[in-house]
């Protein structure tokens, strides 16, 4: 585990003014109206966004992911908790099944790298630290039920004033605007209606979603990218402005089939079926082998590959395969899987895989949890890192999203503990013991 | 609105296919970067533009609607300007072609590297190797470049040759035996491509990271996106659930990971069949006991929901069975929107599972004015999907309609590279410049 780069911490009341005085010398010095005061020191340029402060109200998944993301490659990414935390500790799983709020591996996985300041926003002096803490951010990013922050007088037209330049994205479930404002969600309930849930399964039963909650994760990706623009757009053009994100919007505008199901119905008056990737021929689809099951789909756009990788190269010369229609054909299809089944049976998910990977055929066998993470090849890589947690003790989990060679993932701290960063963070900002702890309210680590 | 797009200035070469790469190019266009497109007349990518070049017609039948869904059932004089499966994200580039096999069209590609930002591949491994563009080729054309890769299983270790498309290497990293019905085998399981939007997404957030690098250093460099690795993190109850207490989780179909009940998906009134994509369906999913409360008044408060063993949430997860046939005999006489909606005056989580057609008539996404028209020379006009997001002063605007093969060789020759006449004319014999694959393409 790295430790953290020391980060330029300047007293609040120097932070607007020397701050600023200093950037500016230093970027005219040097040419460069990319860098800040941060810059001059030594470590500079270490990670990609460590000029940056993200001050986050988000809670639960998809917001957290998106700061999670920006916290990763060098944000300074502040975690405002409300007294009693992100909900999000309060999710499973759990180390050791105990709901204890420091030991959800949901919640660590989520928040790694951040800090985490508790505020009660109920409270005029939680109010005004949040505001202070803006004047120095370059993204704010929040969660809550659209009108919430409007109504603690922390929303947009607040921000703007406090620093033009500031972005607010702002992340619910149907968005800010509209009949469904209001309306509740959850990861079922939003990838229903915004994904292409509707396919998926069998004709006959009820549509059936994805896993734990990839949709939700799908949609902070979607915020990260938004948050990217945002502050693209304040560096060079000095643009503040307030995004409106609805998740169910990342889900109708995503790249997972919903585009082109919704495009084939325009262009042909047709609609998607539930039909299960079952076993098509020529190889498509889900196939029973010795110890599991391996995924063939679209293999059989590459039928000569698959006949390699069969040892009968010489099938392909075979007339009945040579057109794509005609593979179609139910009789071929059949006559295929016949042949097809055994073979697999008799071999193991590795055992075809390997023998896929030397033919070139699209395949994938379908790894349990246990699985992957025995794997040599993950592991090999470096996919699997470790972090220390004062409550957790060691905790491993999947690294980085992408390499860089320079300013790329670093695992810099593991996961907070509630309001592990109160007093750290709002000294930095100039506040008093008594402001803290009139901001804070009870019970906040010291 | 200020007239500012936050990427504008920036060029992105686009050697993308399938798509996990043609969705970050396509956010990194809405976003305003310039993304161009470079494509080759004489050899096809098969699910690039489609599965073939020219498909037989009878293979618009066999076909599902999202691939086989042409204007008016017709694959027409120009199928790869339109394939359903692709055509959403051409929007907001813009294409070129060459025949970067040539040397000739190999120095093409290396002139307009000199003259972008950004190189983003996701093919198969190897075969940019095969052409000769490695990260080395490309730094000698242009120092500062920055060089997008996305392998499937990254470029080191056993599996660094495989072949996969997204559904593939989900089934590797676990999704596929996580997801589906607790009743059937996996083979049941329709193919998805999630990871193509993890790693679309998370690749233009990769290239912005990059890029706000290369503004402080000066410098360039490679990003390899290994896709599986990237799209773990889907996963993560499961996956963390293994490392924390080595626990293999298996599939529980719609209910919720965190255990709160009831959370499924029941049975509306439905205009017709399943066959005929006309049966509803809604979800409903108490997240909290205020929402099971909400739920009994939006059902009407019936006998059934005061039960014991329903009244605590560890009760109705364990019941869940029997609460969730409970819960289907009252759905299944009302409309699927009148289910949300009464569910949600009650403040109860709940919402159509929306086949698709069905959101061109959506109140919310129309209020927020959601859909695109679009017109493109071959298509016609169509309403399409959608950004993902909006922005208040730098709004997304689909000003290029979905791109048309070649639709910009005039732009990327003259004004781009600067090509003369004389030269352009070279080129444009040896064949390199076209807006159709050549008759030798199938």
């Amino acid at each position: 585990m790295h430790t953290a780069p020391r980060r330029a911490t300047v007293k609040p009341e120097a932070a607007g003014g020397a701050c600023r005085r200093l950037g500016a010398s230093f970027a005219a010095r040097t040419g460069n109206a990319w860098l800040t005061a941060q810059h001059n020191q030594p470590g500079a340029f270490m990670q990609a966004f460590d000029d940056i402060t993200v001050l986050d109200l988000t809670c639960h998944i998809a917001g957290p992911y998106a700061t999670r993301l920006l916290a990763d490659f060098g944000a300074n990414v502040i975690k405002v908790e409300r007294p009693g935390g992100d909900p999000a500790r309060a999710l499973g799983p759990f180390q050791g099944d105990d709901p204890s709020p420091e030991k959800s591996g949901l919640f660590f996985y989520l928040n790694c790298n951040k800090r985490s300041v508790v505020l009660d926003l109920k409270r005029e002096a939680g109010r005004a630290a949040l505001l202070h803490l803006a004047e120095h951010a370059d993204l704010v990013v929040e969660s809550s039920r659209p009108g919430v922050i409007e109504r603690l007088g922390l929303g947009w037209e607040t921000l703007h004033q406090v620093k033009p330049a500031l972005s607010l994205i702002s992340v619910s479930n149907f968005g800010q605007t509209g009949p469904y404002r209001d309306y509740r969600a959850s990861e079922l309930v939003l990838y229903g209606f915004g994904g292409e849930m509707y396919s998926m399964g069998l004709t006959e039963r009820e549509p059936v979603k994805m896993a734990g909650t990839a949709a939700l994760f799908e949609s902070g990706s979607a915020v990260a990218v938004a948050a990217g623009g945002a502050l693209f757009a304040s560096k060079r053009f000095g643009i503040g402005q307030w995004v409106d994100i609805s998740l169910a919007e990342t889900h109708f505008g995503g790249v997972d089939r919903r585009h082109a199901a919704a495009i084939g119905y325009q262009f042909s008056g047709r609609k998607m079926v539930r039909v299960a990737g079952a076993a098509a021929g020529l190889p498509g689809g889900i196939y029973a082998c010795a110890d599991g099951y391996v995924d063939f789909t679209n293999a059989g756009l590459y039928p000569e590959r698959v006949f390699d990788m069969l040892g009968s190269p010489e099938w392909a010369l075979d007339p009945k395969y040579a057109d794509p229609l005609n593979r179609l054909n139910p009789e071929i299809v059949e006559e295929w899987n016949a042949s097809f089944i055994v073979w697999c049976i008799e071999r193991t998910k590795r055992e075809i895989w390997a023998e896929a990977r030397r033919a070139k055929v699209m395949c994938g066998p379908l790894f349990t949890m246990a699985d992957l993470y025995e794997d040599e090849h993950f592991r090999g890589r470096g996919f699997w890192q470790k972090a220390l947690h004062p409550v957790m003790g060691e905790v491993e989990l999947p690294g980085r999203p992408f390499t860089m060679q320079t300013g790329g993932w670093q695992l810099r701290r593991p996961a907070p503990l509630l309001g592990e960063h109160t007093y750290e963070v709002l000294r930095e900002a100039g506040l008093s013991e008594a402001e803290i702890a009139a901001a804070a309210g009870e019970g906040v680590l010291r | 609105m200020t007239g500012h797009k936050p990427l504008e200035g920036y060029r992105i070469v686009d050697l993308c296919v399938v798509w996990a790469g043609p969705f970050a190019t396509m956010l990194l266009g809405d976003l305003g970067a310039e993304i161009i497109k470079v494509e080759n007349p004489f050899v096809f990518q098969p699910m690039t533009r489609g599965a073939m070049a020219r498909p037989p017609a009878a293979l618009i039948e066999k076909a599902p609607a999202w691939s086989g869904g042409f204007p008016n059932n017709q694959f027409g004089d120009r199928p790869w300007n339109y394939s359903p499966t692709f055509v959403s994200l051409f929007r907001n580039k813009k294409s070129f072609t060459v025949d970067i096999r040539r040397p000739e069209g190999l120095d093409v590609l290396r002139r307009l590297v000199a003259r972008s930002d950004v190189v983003y591949e996701n093919n198969a491994t190897g075969t940019m190797e095969k052409l000769g563009i490695t990260y080395d080729w490309l730094r000698q054309a242009n120092e500062r470049i920055i060089f997008v890769r996305v392998p499937a299983y990254g470029s080191s270790g056993p599996y660094r040759t495989a072949r996969a498309l997204g559904v593939h290497l989900e089934g590797v990293m676990g999704h596929t035996l996580l997801r589906g019905y607790e009743d059937t085998d996996p083979s049941a399981n329709t193919a998805i491509y999630s990871g193509d939007y993890l790693a679309g997404a998370q690749g233009a957030f990769a290239v912005m990271a990059a890029l706000w690098q290369r503004e402080k250093s000066g410098e360039g460099q490679l990003i390899e996106i290994a896709q599986a690795e990237n799209a773990a993190a889907m996963f993560t109850q499961a996956i963390m659930d293994y490392t924390l207490n080595g626990r293999v989780q298996g599939t529980i179909g719609n209910r919720d990971s965190f255990g709160r009940a009831p959370c499924g998906v029941y049975p509306a009134q439905s205009p017709g069949t399943a066959e005929a994509s006309d049966d509803h369906w809604v979800s409903i999913h108490c997240t909290d006991d205020a929402a099971w409360e909400g739920l009994k008044r939006a059902m009407g408060n019936p006998a059934w929901a005061e039960d014991e063993r329903f009244a605590s949430n560890a009760g109705r997860a364990t019941n869940f069975r029997e609460l969730d046939a409970l819960i289907g005999a009252w759905t299944a006489s009302l409309d699927d929107y009148e289910l949300m909606r009464r569910c949600q005056a009650e403040g109860v989580p709940a919402a159509p599972v929306l086949e698709a057609s069905r959101a061109f008539d959506d109140p919310q996404l129309r209020a927020r004015n959601f859909f695109r028209r679009q017109r493109q020379a071959d298509a016609g006009e169509y309403e399409y999907m959608g950004p993902m997001w909006q922005f208040g002063e730098t709004p997304v605007e689909f000003s290029q309609p979905p791109v048309m093969f070649g639709e910009h060789n005039d732009y990327v020759y003259r004004e781009v590279l600067g090509c003369s006449e004389d030269e352009y004319q070279r080129l444009k014999d040896a064949g390199h410049v076209s807006m159709e694959y050549d008759a030798s393409v199938r």
